[in-house]
């Protein structure tokens, strides 16, 4: 064993040599061959339980993210994100008031997404880092120079709103926010999408559009509550279309998933989500456009919806982290498609 | 994504072939793993899984031996225990390090890196815990760890690597279950044992992330098993998440394009009285 035997290329081969002998043409221990001696009984074979996991354990590792500053960060980005674009699209319909609210809103939901991206870090003094590299193979990444372009415009379109000071910049930065909510509102979907979480992966196809109806919902609900009636016809008809693509997008990422959708669809959170979701949009487009009340209670039961929606999302993929059938057996299914498919051919 | 990183990678790529049909079992190569790389202890507890009392990968654990007790035949073998067929299989799990490797994909601060070696190593001073490998990886390999909130996995002993040695685990392995060595010659070497072992009477004998045409365009750290992935806490097919990233960008363009017209339609459709309209 003082030898250690180098392979074609120079790198180390491993060998644990404790043949004595040591000859070359002899087989060595490696090339054991368990089974092949010994005279087995014949016993009639036992029966089998299909074994598809390794005593229940989860494929993959739990994810590390906390409900709390994930799932909030999901609701918060997507309620600035949306915010800013129904702002951008308030001021440039001579609606100030709900422009103003809408502002304000973008930026506290903004310090609120911040505060929780940097929370959730195990190294929060590190969260720089993230800046290092630009990384398309990265929705964080690609997010967080998202964030960047998009945090100051948001932050200067609610300052000079509120303070009435450089009104063509607080202009230009609502219109750039404006542009760059679209994508703060939607990335997300990407975030969580890319991971090995298979309800997550597998609904990527309708994730983007579940978020940003989910988002509009949350951006309408916000105008509603905060902006006068007169203008907050936008915020309510926004709330209204927004409810609508997120159930349309929900239903048939639950109709595309099959069996994948079963944490979906044992979800309260997302039921009650797509309830208030509803009730509010309709409640704000009807009672909500006469009394300011009705608004206000529309407009709480959109935000909440919203909110109760990216937390069901979120509980839903790690509870398909976490059920090795969910890795394991779309996994099979997959192969066994892929085998009948060779065999056809 | 779209490049032969396989090709790329080819030259001077090392690797792990983990033969599990002769591991005993013996976890000498957690012990060497974690004296070597001063890996944290992180609970040793009566599982009740067979001899199993690391239960799976994560950041404090980077060789996993797994236990399985079944009720079937292993060969030609008496198990001697009466009227039962038995066999025990074991296996040293580690991470893979894919060819497509997504931690390395996702990894936002570029921490994650790809060696001279071919192997995917985590930069501990760079990384910020953020925890997006965590759910990327689709084999449950790589975690954070608490003591230090940044994320750890196997680096195939990248300092022994440098140093011209190989790593801790292989080097202790007293059976050679664990072999180390040039990536191209351990995947001619495995084949040849596949056939070796599957003339000897175990038919379910198969390799495993040999396959460079696999989802993650085969793995740096390759198996031989005796029986279905899953039954060893392995994934059977399991796909680089980043594979379906630029469908997934194309989608979420779609929908934020949406949002914007959506938001300026539902302002547009109808003005206020005496409003300013557009400028």
């Amino acid at each position: 064993m003082e030898d250690t035997p180098r392979g074609r290329k120079g790198t180390i081969m491993s060998q644990t040599d404790v043949r004595l002998d040591g000859s070359a043409g002899v087989r060595t221990d490696r090339e054991a061959t368990p089974g092949s001696a010994g005279h087995r009984r014949e016993r009639p074979p036992a029966p089998q339980a299909a074994q598809d996991s390794y005593y229940g354990r989860p494929v993959l590792n739990e994810p590390t993210w906390q409900a709390a500053d994930i799932a909030g960060y999901l609701f918060l980005g997507g309620l600035a994100g949306a915010s800013s674009t129904l702002a951008a699209a308030a001021e440039l319909t001579g609606r100030p008031r709900l422009a103003r609210a809408a502002k304000v809103g973008a930026l506290c939901a903004l310090g609120g997404s911040l505060y929780a991206l940097i929370h959730d870090l195990g190294r929060p003094e590190r969260f720089g880092n993230m800046l290092r590299v630009f990384k398309v193979t990265s929705p964080m990444s690609v997010g967080t120079w998202i964030l960047t372009a998009y945090g100051p415009q948001a932050g200067c379109a609610a300052a000079a709103d509120v303070s009435g000071l450089f009104p063509r910049l607080g202009r230009a930065a609502t219109l750039g926010a404006g542009l760059a909510g679209p994508a703060v509102a939607t990335y997300t979907a990407a975030l969580i999408c890319d991971t090995a979480v298979p309800t997550w992966h597998e609904g990527f196809r309708e994730m983007p559009f579940l978020f940003a109806g989910s988002a509009v919902t949350a951006a309408g609900g916000l105008g509603l509550l905060a902006a006068p009636l007169t203008e907050a016809g936008p915020a309510r008809r926004a709330a209204l279309l927004g409810a609508a693509v997120e159930c349309v997008a929900a239903t048939r990422m639950e109709r595309r998933l099959g069996p994948l959708a079963e944490p979906l669809k044992r979800s309260r959170l997302l039921r009650v989500g797509e309830a208030l979701s509803l009730v509010g949009a309709l409640a704000g487009v009807t009672a909500g456009s006469r009394s300011r009340i009705a608004a206000v209670a529309a407009g709480a039961a959109l935000l909440a919806g919203s909110a109760c929606t990216r937390f069901g999302i979120f509980r839903a993929g790690m509870e398909s982290a976490n059920d090795p059938k969910h890795t394991v057996q779309p996994q099979r299914r997959r192969l066994a498609k892929a085998q009948a498919e060779a065999e056809l051919t | 994504m779209a490049f032969d990183l396989d090709e790329k990678l080819a030259d001077g790529r090392v690797g792990f072939f983990t033969d599990t049909s002769i591991c005993i079992g013996c976890k000498a190569c957690e012990v060497a793993c974690k004296e070597w790389n001063a890996v944290p202890e992180d609970g040793l507890a009566f599982t009740g899984m067979s001899y199993d009392n690391t239960v799976g990968l994560g950041a404090d654990t980077w060789r996993h031996v797994a236990f399985v007790e079944q009720r079937r035949p292993l060969g030609h073998q008496e198990p001697g225990v009466g009227d039962m067929d038995f066999r025990w299989l074991m296996a040293s799990d580690v991470c893979k390090h894919c060819t497509r490797a997504a931690c390395l994909d996702v990894c936002p601060t570029g921490s994650l890196f790809r060696t001279e070696f071919g192997t995917v190593v985590v930069q501990e001073d760079v990384c910020n815990g953020c925890g997006y490998c965590v759910p990327a990886c689709p084999f449950g390999v790589i975690g954070t760890r608490e003591s230090t909130g940044t994320a750890a996995k196997c680096t195939m002993c990248y300092d022994r690597l440098g140093a011209g040695e190989e790593p801790a685990c292989a080097k202790t392995c007293p059976t050679d279950s664990i072999q180390f060595g040039d990536l191209a010659e351990l995947r001619e070497r495995a084949e040849r044992r596949l056939e070796q072992v599957r003339a000897a009477g175990l038919g379910s004998a198969r390799l495993y992330g040999h396959d460079s045409g696999d989802g993650v365009g085969g793995t740096g750290a390759f198996f031989l098993l005796l029986d279905e992935p899953e039954v060893y806490g392995l994934p059977p097919d399991p796909v680089v998440t980043t594979r379906d990233l630029p469908s997934m960008w194309r989608h979420v363009g779609l929908a934020a394009l949406g949002l914007l017209a959506g938001v300026a339609a539902t302002a547009w459709r109808t003005r206020p009285a005496g409003g300013r309209g557009r400028s």
